[in-house]
């Protein structure tokens, strides 16, 4: 069986060609929270010296990552920078000095365990490279005997983004040698690579490279969006579903971002950690589409100049159209997680004209959840969070197939996420309604007792 | 970077297809039937579509302005409920109740629960319903189809009832003379503007399926089940699924979004009960065509077919 999805443009315009490298811009803005969880805690002061691959900042929690610096230079100031999701966030600001000087105190980790391991991981300062920027060392604290799959995520369904697919051309071996180390490490029975099948190359290159570690499997899947989703990935390489409110290692499933993996791999042999990015750099107001690799923290101007606008840029954004954040300015930095920045003119901008719910069904029939994405909007509209809730909103990933294929264009995943702020407050609700009533039994009961 | 950038939620990107370009497919899906429906019944059967269409649209705009909605005829839905009725009225029609109808249609069944997406009724359906009730004897008057006949027709402002009769009544007269299969097929036969013929209605439902506007879910159960049923009651099959509205209504009317269920699922179902109710009616009831009351009873057991048919949310956990 297969989840319904939808047939995207693919535009992969920029996947012949391997990534450039752009000459280091006169300042980075390394913003904190760059992965889910907390935020980073800056250890370098203003004025400080500081060298590529230096740590500068702190993980600030369990689950959070350490950072480092992309460039040599000093650091100018600690900002306050509006980050994309409208809150404002500690940046660090590093004045570059062009020399790329690396730090001398990097050394290959010692591993030689599963906690060193991991521990390896987490010193790289890798998330999820796929978007979500998940901590990848939060993900690989599990037990060898938790892990029957390991999927490693090369499907890269939305549209315009190839930075994966030039990982997989141009480090397949680093993925190989990632693969390895997981394997050696979790002795999962399967290591399964997911490739779209508009791949072929990668597909290829990925069997050859892969083909000594144990277990190790190619899956050229269909390319229908939104095939790399997580819950998509797991349940057409492996046929299983992950429950609600579970995650993929409650089904034995670890499911890591390609690049993520070729990252950890690469800190394992040098112990340089993630601190620059192949961000491809495309959509219709930009001069020469291409890959680009960057410092981490370099700006969206600095990366637009470098390849060229032919339009004005209307709407900018992080990722591709499906699912990328649009953002306000073009002071918006590169981020780790950052694997496209997209420019679109005036056109492409353009927000299309919304007309009433025909009920054509095609919003649910898109849909790889199964969900009901039209009665979603219903029941965010009349106020109803208990239908919300019982429709089971809080599965939805916000993959856009619904507003895709809408013909009224209905901004479904804006009211989805809508949707969930207002089922998560109407759950908040109940259960400080359930705590009061708790506690005020607890007290009639010491009353009469 | 003089203008603002814009900012909005994702996705960033859409197909084209939009209401309009839907309605628009249906249109043109029923354009062969109204080509059909010149070709056997003259140029008073274009007289009679115009109407509808601008009736229909002139009365949503008209509405719409006076409730202060916004104007929604660019979507081309009213043009389409105009021309669907149109199709399902006799070439002799008086105006007046043409126009009277595509008013039913708009303002009563559409517009009057809300407009577009909202009214539990095919707006066509329930109108043709409404003056089968209210005109019976026009809407069952029929002219033998034939380029003379219907030039007569055009130049005079009623047609003269004529005792012709449609395929579907002379079988339940139990008349020896039948349209041959192969009248059936092409539409020489009496009957509404657009159901005669099989082969225009069956170009345009062929056209909504490649446009991906319709599945084949709906026709498909529909017909297959009036086949087989009336198979086992001692009826010609083959006749029963050509004859009368059956196509017309299989395509273009039990496929209707708003009122009938968008899961394959549910539009087997839904199928079913209209080929049932269509069958029971044309073998056991009092009128000789049962093809607009069964999508019109199937209508309102639309959301309870819905309801049951709703795909369960993967790696949904019970509450």
């Amino acid at each position: 069986m297969k989840l319904h999805g939808i047939h995207v443009p693919h535009r992969k315009n920029t996947a012949d060609a391997a990534p450039v490298r752009m000459p280091v811009p006169a300042v980075i803005t390394v913003p904190m929270s760059m992965n889910i969880g907390a935020p980073a805690q800056p250890v370098v002061k203003v004025g400080d010296e500081v060298k590529v691959g230096q740590l500068i900042a702190q993980a600030g929690g369990p689950v959070s990552a350490p950072i480092h610096s992309g460039v040599s230079g000093k650091v100018k100031k600690l900002d306050q920078v509006l980050s994309s999701n409208g809150r404002y966030d500690t940046a660090i600001v590093i004045e570059t000095d062009g020399e790329q000087r690396v730090c001398e105190d990097l050394a290959p980790p010692q591993v030689s365990d599963l906690d060193s391991f991991v521990e390896a991981v987490r010193a790289s300062g890798s998330v999820g490279l796929g978007g979500a920027g998940f901590p990848t060392s939060i993900k690989l604290k599990v037990k060898p005997e938790q892990v029957q799959e390991i999927i490693i995520n090369g499907a890269e369904c939305e549209p315009y983004i190839t930075s994966d697919t030039r990982t997989m051309l141009d480090d397949a071996e680093s993925i190989a040698q990632g693969a390895a180390l997981l394997q050696k490490y979790y002795a999962a029975q399967r290591v399964i690579m997911a490739i779209e099948d508009n791949k072929p190359q990668c597909i290829q290159r990925m069997r050859q490279a892969g083909k000594d570690v144990p277990g190790f499997e190619v899956a050229a899947l269909p390319a229908i969006y939104p095939q790399g989703g997580e819950k998509v990935v797991i349940f057409h390489t492996t046929g299983k579903v992950v429950p609600e409110g579970k995650l993929p290692i409650d089904v034995g499933v670890l499911v890591l971002n390609c690049t993520t993996l070729a990252i950890i791999a690469k800190y394992i042999n040098t112990g340089m950690p993630l601190v620059e990015k192949v961000v491809t750099v495309d959509g219709s107001a930009v001069e020469k589409p291409q890959n680009v690799i960057v410092p981490v923290g370099t700006s969206m101007k600095d990366v637009l100049d470098f390849c060229g606008l032919k339009a004005e840029p209307r709407k900018v954004m992080y990722g591709g159209p499906m699912m990328g954040i649009s953002v306000p300015s073009l002071d918006a930095p590169v981020m780790k997680n950052t694997n496209a920045v997209l420019a679109f003119a005036e056109r492409e901008a353009a927000a299309p004209a919304t007309t009433p719910c025909i009920r054509c069904g095609r919003c649910a029939a898109s849909c790889p959840l199964k969900l009901q994405p039209a009665s979603f909007e219903t029941a965010y509209r009349n106020n109803e969070p208990e239908t919300l809730k019982a429709l089971k909103v809080n599965l939805c990933m916000e993959c856009g197939c619904c507003s895709y294929v809408c013909p009224a264009k209905r901004p479904l995943v804006q009211v989805h996420k809508l949707s969930k702020a207002m089922l998560n407050q109407y759950n908040a609700e109940l259960r400080a309604q359930e705590e009061k009533a708790k506690a005020k039994k607890g007290e009639e009961v010491r009353v009469n007792g | 970077m003089a203008k603002n950038l814009t900012v909005s939620v994702s996705p960033h990107l859409h197909d084209g297809v939009t209401t309009q370009t839907i309605m628009r497919d249906v249109l043109l899906a029923m354009l062969p039937a109204v080509a059909a429906s010149v070709v056997f019944f003259g140029p008073r059967a274009l007289l009679v579509e115009a109407l509808c269409v601008a009736v229909a649209v002139v009365c949503e705009w008209a509405f719409e302005k006076i409730c202060k909605r916004p104007v929604t005829v660019s979507d081309l839905s009213a043009a389409v409920t105009g021309l669907l009725l149109a199709l399902n009225l006799p070439v002799g029609i008086p105006l007046w109740q043409a126009a009277f109808g595509s008013f039913v249609a708009i303002v009563m069944v559409k517009q009057m629960f809300g407009g577009i997406g909202f009214n539990f009724a095919n707006p066509a359906i329930t109108a043709r319903v409404i003056m089968l009730v209210a005109f019976s004897g026009t809407m069952t008057t029929w002219v033998e189809p034939n380029l003379a006949q219907a030039v007569e027709a055009v130049s005079s402002s009623t047609v003269d009832a004529m005792s012709y009769a449609t395929p579907l009544a002379l079988l339940k007269q139990g008349s020896d003379w039948l349209p041959s299969l192969g009248e059936m097929f092409l539409g020489a036969r009496g009957g509404s503007l657009g159901e005669t013929s099989c082969l225009a209605l069956l170009v345009g439902g062929l056209y909504l399926i490649a446009r991906r506007v319709i599945t084949w879910h709906t026709p498909v159960a529909f017909i297959a089940t009036v086949g087989v049923l009336s198979a086992l009651l001692g009826q010609q099959p083959l006749y029963q699924m050509m004859a009368g509205g059956l196509l017309l209504g299989a395509i273009f009317m039990a496929t209707d979004y708003t009122t009938s269920p968008p899961t394959p699922a549910g539009k087997l179902i839904f199928g079913f009960g209209c080929g049932l109710i269509t069958v029971a009616i044309r073998v056991w009831g009092n009128y000789p065509e049962g093809v607009s009351f069964s999508i019109l009873l199937m209508n309102i057991l639309n959301p309870y077919i819905c309801a049951w048919t709703q795909p369960k949310p993967l790696g949904g956990v019970k509450a």
